[in-house]
């Protein structure tokens, strides 16, 4: 009986550093898989840095397109850009924001409400190709807006909408009840209390996610080919009514010429786009770091 | 009762007795009140119209896409549609096949999931059961830092660096092909793929894990044994999203994968997806009512019908699993 007690338990012995072995592995696996990713990124940023960085040059801020690559440069996509930026920015604030308010702080608790919320859930997964047949369809066709900048800032709206809600209703969410029932008790109306209070504190949590929608915005491009930004635009753009193109249709321009100069530039201009992103991002994290309030 | 700066008129008029007074008071203070409750309603109603964009949104797209699509039916046959194998809208022999982008797309996508699945739900895992707080806290921003990537940087990706490497592997692969757009799609999708399932695992409450434990398994059979399958409901709610994100994603397909509609499941030719023609389309001169027009709708309306069945399976089995373990 004891030999037999004593084999079982050399055979679970062993049995059990097998397993322990076999979960080690998979440790060192699932740590690999992490690693991977990160392998690719920096991968990804070395190559378009090494192919990009003999085309940096100031040439590029002052420059219109080109089709001789030694005088192509980004001015007109970078204008585009900003024009884009801050028209999407003065629709899609107001209009989010005020909508994460209501669905947070008014909406009664009914079928209306909830349909709502569901088309806001929806609409975070549509495709953003799609909103661009929306945009042509219905800016640049129906309201014949033409493919101006207007049209493009209208449909970049609708496409973050979704983003600055979601990130909005979150903010508003972490604002604690009893600063509301102390607003309340000393009788100020539901829009004095969101208004006053619960807009005050989360506010910087709300910048956070605004600043990502517009860096989420600043990057997109299938949308904007939709509705027919232009890929050659040799002016200054002057007013929302104008034609434009911007960063990264231009970096798919030059991706899409065969020849290699054209994609040193193409890496060029990615170098600016992510150097961009990379501080609206910093500029993100900074923000939650120092102003936002932990309860 | 006027609060805060509603409270800046001085109350006039105090000499003539109490009663006066209060009556001051009460006039001041009702219309006072109703001040702030017109600017409350007024606030309310511009708010409550806000909230409705986003139904006027889905309203548009559907409204839109339909119009043009119900255009394009007339001229063409649903049946030649869903059935024909050739599309070439664009050509003098005209086909109206959808197929063949939809294999592109289907090839594409099925190539990014065999990338981002595994070595997300492996991050995934790491980070929920193996990884300390501050290793999370340090390894999960860069990580999501792919997502973050404009698409247009990595198609750049795509064509100028992976299918290079492709080309020295397998030299029959094209210049464009359907592998070197999976692969970068694979690595964008990933974080998605990690952090979703990584919600869902992190959920499983520790009383299943412990309860593990004390039955003797290991940390390993712990993870996949017990964690792993209570969480599966939320993996394939990750899993449906990553395919959607897949399906949907345009700018590393219209750079990388070609714009060759064909029915092939070799990922090393030249395909087109749904997505990149309508690119193609959409770079052209196309006039408003012409033929071609159309179609880059109706194939949104399908690319939208697509999206919209996955995205509302996923919410009901996201929803399945909350209800589980709240």
């Amino acid at each position: 009986m004891s030999t037999l007690t004593a084999l079982r338990d050399v055979t679970f012995e062993r049995n059990l550093s097998l397993r322990k072995l076999k979960g080690k592995i998979f440790e060192i696996i699932a740590f690999f898989a992490i690693l991977l990713g990160i392998a690719m990124l920096l991968t990804l940023l070395i190559d378009v840095f090494l192919d990009g960085l003999p085309w940096l040059s100031t040439k590029l801020f002052t420059e219109f397109p080109s089709r001789f690559p030694d005088r192509a440069g980004l001015r007109s996509a970078l204008q585009g850009s900003l024009w884009l930026m801050v028209l999407t920015a003065a629709l899609a604030i107001p209009i989010g924001v005020g909508a994460g308010i209501y669905l947070e702080e008014f909406a009664p608790q009914n079928r209306i409400t909830r349909f709502i919320e569901i088309n806001v859930a929806n609409l975070a997964g549509v495709p953003s190709i799609i909103y661009g047949l929306l945009g042509l369809g219905l800016f640049v066709r129906q309201l014949g807006l033409g493919r101006t900048l207007i049209a493009g800032a209208m449909t970049m709206a609708l496409l973050v909408l979704p983003i600055i809600i979601v990130t909005t209703r979150e903010a508003i969410r972490a604002v604690p009840q009893s600063i509301r029932q102390a607003a309340l008790a000393l009788g100020a109306t539901d829009w004095e209390v969101s208004r006053d209070h619960v807009l005050v504190y989360s506010a910087p949590a709300i910048l956070t996610g605004i600043i990502l929608a517009m860096s989420r915005a600043i990057g997109e491009t299938a949308p904007l080919i939709t509705i027919g930004a232009l890929t050659y635009i040799a002016f200054d753009p002057k007013g929302p009514f104008d034609i434009f193109t911007v960063l990264p249709i231009q970096i798919f321009n030059w991706i899409s010429l065969p020849q290699s100069d054209f994609h040193g530039l193409a890496a060029a201009g990615i170098i600016i786009l992510l150097a961009v992103l990379l501080s609206m991002n910093a500029l993100a994290i900074w923000l939650r770091n120092r102003l936002l309030i932990r309860w | 009762m006027g609060m805060g700066r509603n409270q800046t008129r001085p109350i006039p008029c105090v000499k003539e007795g109490k009663l006066q007074m209060a009556t001051t008071i009460q006039s001041l203070t009702t219309q006072n009140h109703r001040k702030r409750d017109r600017e409350r309603k007024i606030i309310r109603g511009l708010t409550f119209f806000f909230a409705l964009v986003s139904v006027g949104t889905t309203a548009g797209i559907i409204y839109e896409l339909l119009k043009e699509t119900v255009l394009f039916f007339q001229e063409v046959s649903i049946l030649e549609f869903f059935t024909d194998t050739r599309w070439t809208p664009l050509f003098a022999s005209k086909r109206f096949g959808v197929l063949p982008l939809v294999n592109g797309t289907l090839l594409v996508a099925a190539g990014a999931m065999l990338v981002a699945v595994p070595l997300g739900l492996l991050a995934a895992i790491f980070l929920s059961e193996y990884a300390s707080e501050r290793m999370r806290k340090i390894l999960k921003p860069i990580l999501e830092i792919l997502a973050g990537i404009p698409t247009v940087v990595y198609g750049y990706f795509a064509l100028l660096f992976i299918t290079p490497i492709l080309r020295d592997l397998f030299p029959e692969t094209q210049i464009f092909n359907a592998a070197s757009a999976s692969i970068a799609m694979g690595f964008m999708i990933l974080p998605l793929m990690a952090s979703v399932s990584e919600d869902a695992l992190s959920a499983v409450p520790r009383s299943l894990r412990e309860a593990a434990y004390a039955m003797g398994a290991t940390k390993f059979e712990t993870a996949t044994q017990v964690v792993l399958p209570a969480a599966l409901s939320g993996v394939a709610a990750a899993f449906i999203l990553a395919v959607s994100r897949a399906i949907g994603e345009t700018m590393i397909v219209a750079i990388a994968a070609g714009q060759q509609p064909k029915l092939t499941l070799n990922p090393l030719q030249s395909i087109e997806t749904m997505t990149a023609y309508i690119v193609q389309v959409s770079l052209g001169d196309t006039p408003h009512q012409s033929i071609a027009y159309k179609t880059i709708f109706a194939v949104g309306m399908l690319l939208f019908g697509m999206t919209l069945i996955m995205n509302i399976i996923s919410y009901f089995v996201t929803k399945r699993f909350r209800e589980k373990y709240e």
